[in-house]
């Protein structure tokens, strides 16, 4: 199998903490790799390190063949990146955005002016071509920079958080483009993403991203069968004795417990929870309150972590104002 | 890796001067602080203290103004080496290193533009200068004195990017126009003749390269050096060659989060 990128116990470090871990992960040519995660699990620092724009602490990796330590320029024309955060001149009109973009790509005239039109046409964004991009809104800027990172015909396309803050119809258009750009010219494409739906619409395959570490990489229809269809969460007197009782129950596809919460993988949730309530009743367990969820990706995480997103990225804040008091006080000592 | 990309280069600078030249408040502002040292300064002192060791017909106002022409140089040319800072927090330096370019092309780009632009604000303090009755030696001396200008501009916008590089935030930018500039500018003869200072002030002043540069700008405009041409020059060469390699080391290993 010929890989668009390899990386070998790829490691970075800021301070003491710990960003990415010991990251081996082969992306295939011309799929579309999607990394999924809280904020704060390592992804963009990951997509950084590839991008040649941050070095790694340790480890290393290839994408495109070209090691991204010693032939950074021939990695850096390989690829193309769409960056999480605003990234374009505002004090430049958006064509001439493109336009110095395209020419630090080495684009001739005639390409530069028939690409600034076709990614203009694709984002929709013509007819403000000329505006400045500090009149722009917050769509309309991250629409530039999409058309942007598209216009040099890249090998590898990075897009970090590619469609947040994006209403929902522009943002099918992307995926709409994504999908096609990787089909019609096998562009290989890794992207982050916080939403399920657009991982599981466009990911051949997904990587679960924790703390630094993959602790999942797989088809997204395999990773939604390993989480279950419905979720129900019971909080009961006795969640213990409950979870042996419903063990039992061949419904009820697996069990999780976390205090007194049961967290329930069924199919049909809405037509199992009568059923699993007078089981309780039968049994002397109270209930305290009951919910249901489709599956979402703080399923696809509690599955694999043990903890909900939510927790994680309290738990990186914590680290992090931790760290702040610590060198705080360290001062004071001083 | 190592080769000079020269579309790169005009892309930045052309970069520069689009930015430049929409920025008229910023432009004003920039030559409005000069202009009030020639003249508010310069008559001031003028009137106030009678210098010696000037030569016969050289008022204060004409010694000074080189050595504005060469402040006018040293903050804006620091000002725009400092200028990635803001590339950096608006997200454009990103852009800027992820281009398959290399970084001495970046380094040369963003020197460029920001040589020119301090170039045309200290030909236009000169220009405004001469308009107020500041005469100048001749053509030749012009000519010299442009010379001179690039070397000074290049120098420090250098500089201003080796700080870049190492800074990130606003407060570092106005530490280092505190600490740096001030220091560089005072000392550098623009403001008073180095014969009569206390001797380890006199060192600091000849360690200082801008001393070289303000002395090639008054030798060029007034006829009135401490050191020669030469000389000045020499030391202007090689102080712009040394920050131009220093900067690229340090552009190479900026890493953008």
């Amino acid at each position: 199998m010929e890989y668009a990128i390899e990386t070998e116990k790829l490691c970075k470090k800021f301070c003491d903490i710990t960003a990415v871990s010991n990251i081996n992960l082969n992306i295939e040519k011309g799929e579309i790799l999607g990394l999924l995660g809280p904020n704060g699990a390592g992804k963009t620092t990951i997509i950084k390190m590839l991008a040649t724009l941050l070095k790694p602490t340790s480890g290393f990796a290839e994408v495109w063949h070209y090691n991204i330590l010693k032939e950074q320029d021939a990695v850096r024309r390989s690829i193309g990146i769409v960056f999480q955060d605003p990234s374009v001149d505002t004090e430049l009109t958006g064509r001439e955005n493109l336009d110095f973009h395209a020419r630090m790509y080495g684009l001739s005239k005639e390409e530069r002016e028939k690409r600034i039109n076709e990614v203009l046409d694709l984002v929709e964004l013509n007819d403000r071509a000329n505006v400045f991009v500090k009149f722009y809104s917050g769509g309309m800027q991250r629409r530039l920079e999409i058309a942007r990172g598209l216009m040099h015909h890249p090998n590898v396309l990075f897009l970090d958080e590619p469609t947040l803050g994006l209403d929902a119809q522009t943002r099918h258009r992307i995926w709409e483009y994504i999908k096609r750009l990787n089909k019609a010219q096998k562009v290989t494409v890794v992207l982050t993403t916080h939403y399920m739906e657009e991982a599981d619409y466009l990911c051949d395959r997904v990587a679960i991203i924790d703390h630094g570490k993959i602790i999942a990489l797989d088809k997204p229809n395999n990773l939604k069968n390993a989480i279950g269809e419905d979720i129900i969460s019971v909080q009961v007197s006795d969640g213990g004795k409950f979870s042996d009782i419903l063990t039992k129950i061949e419904f009820i596809k697996r069990i999780k417990l976390h205090d007194d919460f049961l967290f329930l993988s069924v199919e049909n949730g809405e037509i199992m929870i009568p059923r699993i309530l007078r089981l309780a009743h039968e049994e002397g367990v109270f209930v305290h309150s009951v919910s249901l969820r489709k599956p979402t990706l703080e399923d696809v995480f509690l599955t694999f972590t043990g903890r909900t997103i939510r927790e994680q990225e309290a738990s990186v804040k914590e680290q992090i104002r931790m760290k702040a008091k610590a060198s705080m006080r360290m001062g004071g000592k001083r | 890796m190592k080769s000079l990309d020269f579309t790169a280069i005009y892309t930045i600078w052309l970069r520069e001067m689009k930015r430049f030249f929409r920025a008229r408040s910023r432009l004003i502002g920039s030559l409005a602080m000069p202009l009030f040292f020639l003249l508010f300064l310069g008559m001031g002192f003028d009137a106030a203290f009678k210098f010696s060791d000037m030569p016969p017909g050289v008022d204060y106002i004409a010694f000074l103004a080189p050595g504005i022409i060469g402040m006018a140089l040293l903050f804006n040319s620091i000002t725009s080496g400092l200028s990635v800072i803001w590339d950096r927090q608006f997200g454009f330096l990103k852009e800027i290193m992820v281009a398959p370019v290399s970084r001495v092309s970046i380094v040369l780009g963003k020197t460029l533009g920001g040589m020119t632009t301090a170039l045309l604000q200290g030909i236009l303090i000169l220009l405004i200068a001469m308009g107020i009755g500041f005469k100048i030696t001749g053509l030749l001396g012009f000519l010299s004195a442009v010379i001179c200008m690039i070397l000074i501009a290049t120098s420090f916008v250098c500089l201003g990017l080796i700080f870049a590089s190492i800074i990130n935030d606003m407060q570092g930018f106005h530490l280092i126009m505190t600490l740096f500039t001030f220091p560089i500018f005072i000392l550098s003869s623009a403001l008073f003749p180095l014969e009569r200072l206390p001797l380890w002030l006199k060192y600091l002043s000849y360690i200082n390269p801008l001393t070289y540069g303000v002395d090639g700008l008054r030798y060029s405009l007034i006829g009135m050096a401490h050191f020669s041409l030469i000389l000045d020059l020499f030391v202007l060469v090689c102080f712009c060659i040394f920050m131009i390699s220093l900067s690229t080391y340090f552009f190479g290993n900026v890493e953008v989060d």
